[in-house]
């Protein structure tokens, strides 16, 4: 026995590891109930210690910029050369700093005017799985912000609060395979699910073959799923195909296009009308001017072949030389009288000769 | 260096050359490996491919050569990885306990100082973590995770190029002693 203990020892440990975890897995599964002392220690730890390496960069940063790139400059070659470089990385670091104020300034904007309460955050951390889409923003449950909260920003939905730790969040972004919400379209009302699918685009399922949705139509958040207000803007549909049964929608989510540094996440939120769609304006129809004159054609002055645009144009003139060319009038002849020789041949109209109607036929 | 009689008396044929950490450091390794996996994909995407904690995990059970110490370490390491992630807590925990087992097992067989096949067996094991945790998120939570085969290799071979001037830098970092 003692044999076989010292024999099996390391597997009978990673058995029993590995069954430990186990069961802690299967009692979170079951009762749905996380761990979140370990959770709360580990995240509040790499967060703060990667804020802590945030402002370390920065900070590095800002003395590399503002110290050491300005000595020993010696040749006046090397010193006009250095303060371009400098000009540069002040005219980017100027264009960056725009931009952010361009976003905290339209945050701030949508913030004000959005009649949900939101409080604004910054994303400071990623997830660490692979293909998963799950990022940390810097404000928690000290901030009121509480698991299943919506995160959006100006331009759409971002994702919903996972969980709040007491100084940071954790986001599932929308892309991510777990994620789910009720979306409905802009201009035919069909209702959906929306699924992240761990790339760039989600999409759209339950949405029957039948019910009419177009490319290009917008998504907006339809509040059904009690997370996140109706009538915030999801993404255009970029693909609409029919499945088998019900059709396959993929939407590009709008809120994620051009990258995640600040979000709001809805404290409160409050449900909006979905706006309605707009009719495309008959002035957007481009349309081509009219093709100049050829100066060549004479029947362009109003002669008979001068709109001769399709085959029953063109068989109605033929008819009308015909009949010219036999004295016929069309419309005058009694019932009964002979009607022209259709069968006779008539010469084309020749440019220059209006009408061509004088030309005699061939003799048959 | 310590020679093992016992393994020597087994006749697995290598003596075997366990490396000793400190214990601070090793707990502020695997952390730091983790803070570089949450912060800084936000600032270069593509480094977000880098498995840093299981490369630690495995520099770990190949220079300690002690299954049990490598088990253990590839549970907590791996318990803290889930910790940030949005899984229930277990599927990385469980992932690393039999990467670091399974490679503190093959360092016994293997010339682990070799720069090749440190490379061959960090692309392995990069592979068979990947292909467990795939495994695990299907079995127990039913999610609809897919598993790219070519993105897996392609990551495998990337993971284990970084490996191995990695394994050198944790070397000086660790102290091997």
């Amino acid at each position: 026995m003692e044999l076989f203990t010292h024999r099996y020892r390391n597997v009978s440990v990673l058995v029993a590891a590995v069954l430990a975890q186990l069961l802690l897995l299967g009692y979170q599964i079951r009762s749905r109930e996380d761990v979140p002392l370990v959770r709360v220690w580990v995240v509040t730890a790499v967060t703060e210690a990667a804020s802590l390496v945030e402002s370390a960069a920065a900070a590095a940063a800002d003395v590399a910029r503002n110290y050491l790139w300005l000595i020993g400059v010696r040749e006046e070659n090397e010193r006009l050369r250095r303060q371009l470089d400098e000009l540069k990385l002040e005219s980017q670091h100027l264009r960056a700093e725009l931009a952010r104020a361009d976003r905290a300034e339209a945050l701030r904007l949508f913030q004000a005017r959005t009649p949900s309460r939101t409080l604004a955050a910054r994303i400071i951390g990623a997830g660490p799985v692979l293909n998963s889409k799950v990022v940390f923003v810097d404000v928690g449950s000290r901030h009121g912000v509480e698991a299943g909260m919506a995160v959006i920003t100006p331009a759409g939905v971002v994702g919903r609060v996972r969980a709040a730790y007491p100084t940071s969040s954790q986001v599932v972004l929308l892309t991510d395979p777990s994620f789910a919400g009720g979306v409905i379209s802009q201009r035919h009302h069909v209702q959906g699910t929306l699924k992240g699918k761990g790339v760039r685009l989600c999409t759209v399922d339950y949405i029957q073959n039948e019910e009419k949705l177009e490319e290009g139509e917008w998504f907006y958040t339809s509040g059904d799923d009690r997370v996140f207000p109706r009538g915030l803007p999801v993404g255009p549909a970029v693909v609409v195909r029919r499945g088998r049964l019900l059709k396959e929608v993929l939407v590009a989510p709008s809120g994620l296009e051009n990258g995640l540094e600040e979000v709001l996440i809805v404290l409160e939120g409050v449900h909006q009308p979905v706006p309605a769609a707009t009719a495309p304006a008959a002035s957007t129809l481009r349309l081509l001017p009219p093709p100049p004159a050829d100066p060549l054609g004479a029947e362009e002055q109003g002669g008979p072949t001068a709109s001769l645009e399709t085959d029953a144009d063109r068989l109605r003139e033929r008819y009308r030389r015909i009949g010219e060319a036999q004295g016929h009038t069309f419309g005058e002849g009694l019932p009964g009288s002979p009607p022209p020789d259709f069968t006779l041949e008539v010469a084309p109209a020749k440019p220059g000769s209006p009408g061509g109607a004088g030309s005699p036929p061939p003799a048959p | 260096m310590r020679v093992d009689s016992d393994l020597l008396a087994n006749g697995l044929g290598r003596p075997r050359q366990e490396a000793r950490y400190h214990q601070l450091k090793l707990v502020a390794v695997p952390v730091a490996a983790l803070v570089f996996q949450v912060y800084v994909p936000l600032v270069i995407v593509y480094l977000g491919y880098l498995e840093l904690p299981l490369l630690v995990v495995l520099y770990y059970a190949l220079t300690r050569r002690r299954q049990l110490a490598s088990l253990f370490y590839g549970a907590a390491v791996g318990l803290l990885q889930d910790a940030l992630s949005h899984n229930p807590v277990g599927m990385f925990g469980i992932a690393k306990t039999l990467t670091g087992y399974f490679a503190a097992a093959a360092s016994f067989r293997f010339d682990v100082d070799n720069p090749v096949v440190r490379f061959l067996l960090s692309f392995f094991f990069y592979f068979f973590h990947q292909f467990l945790y795939w495994v695990l998120t299907q079995a127990l939570l039913a999610q609809p995770a897919s598993f790219s085969l070519q993105q897996a290799l392609m990551l495998g071979l990337l993971n284990g190029a970084v490996a191995v001037p990695l394994f050198h830098v944790l070397a000086k970092l660790l102290g091997r002693g």
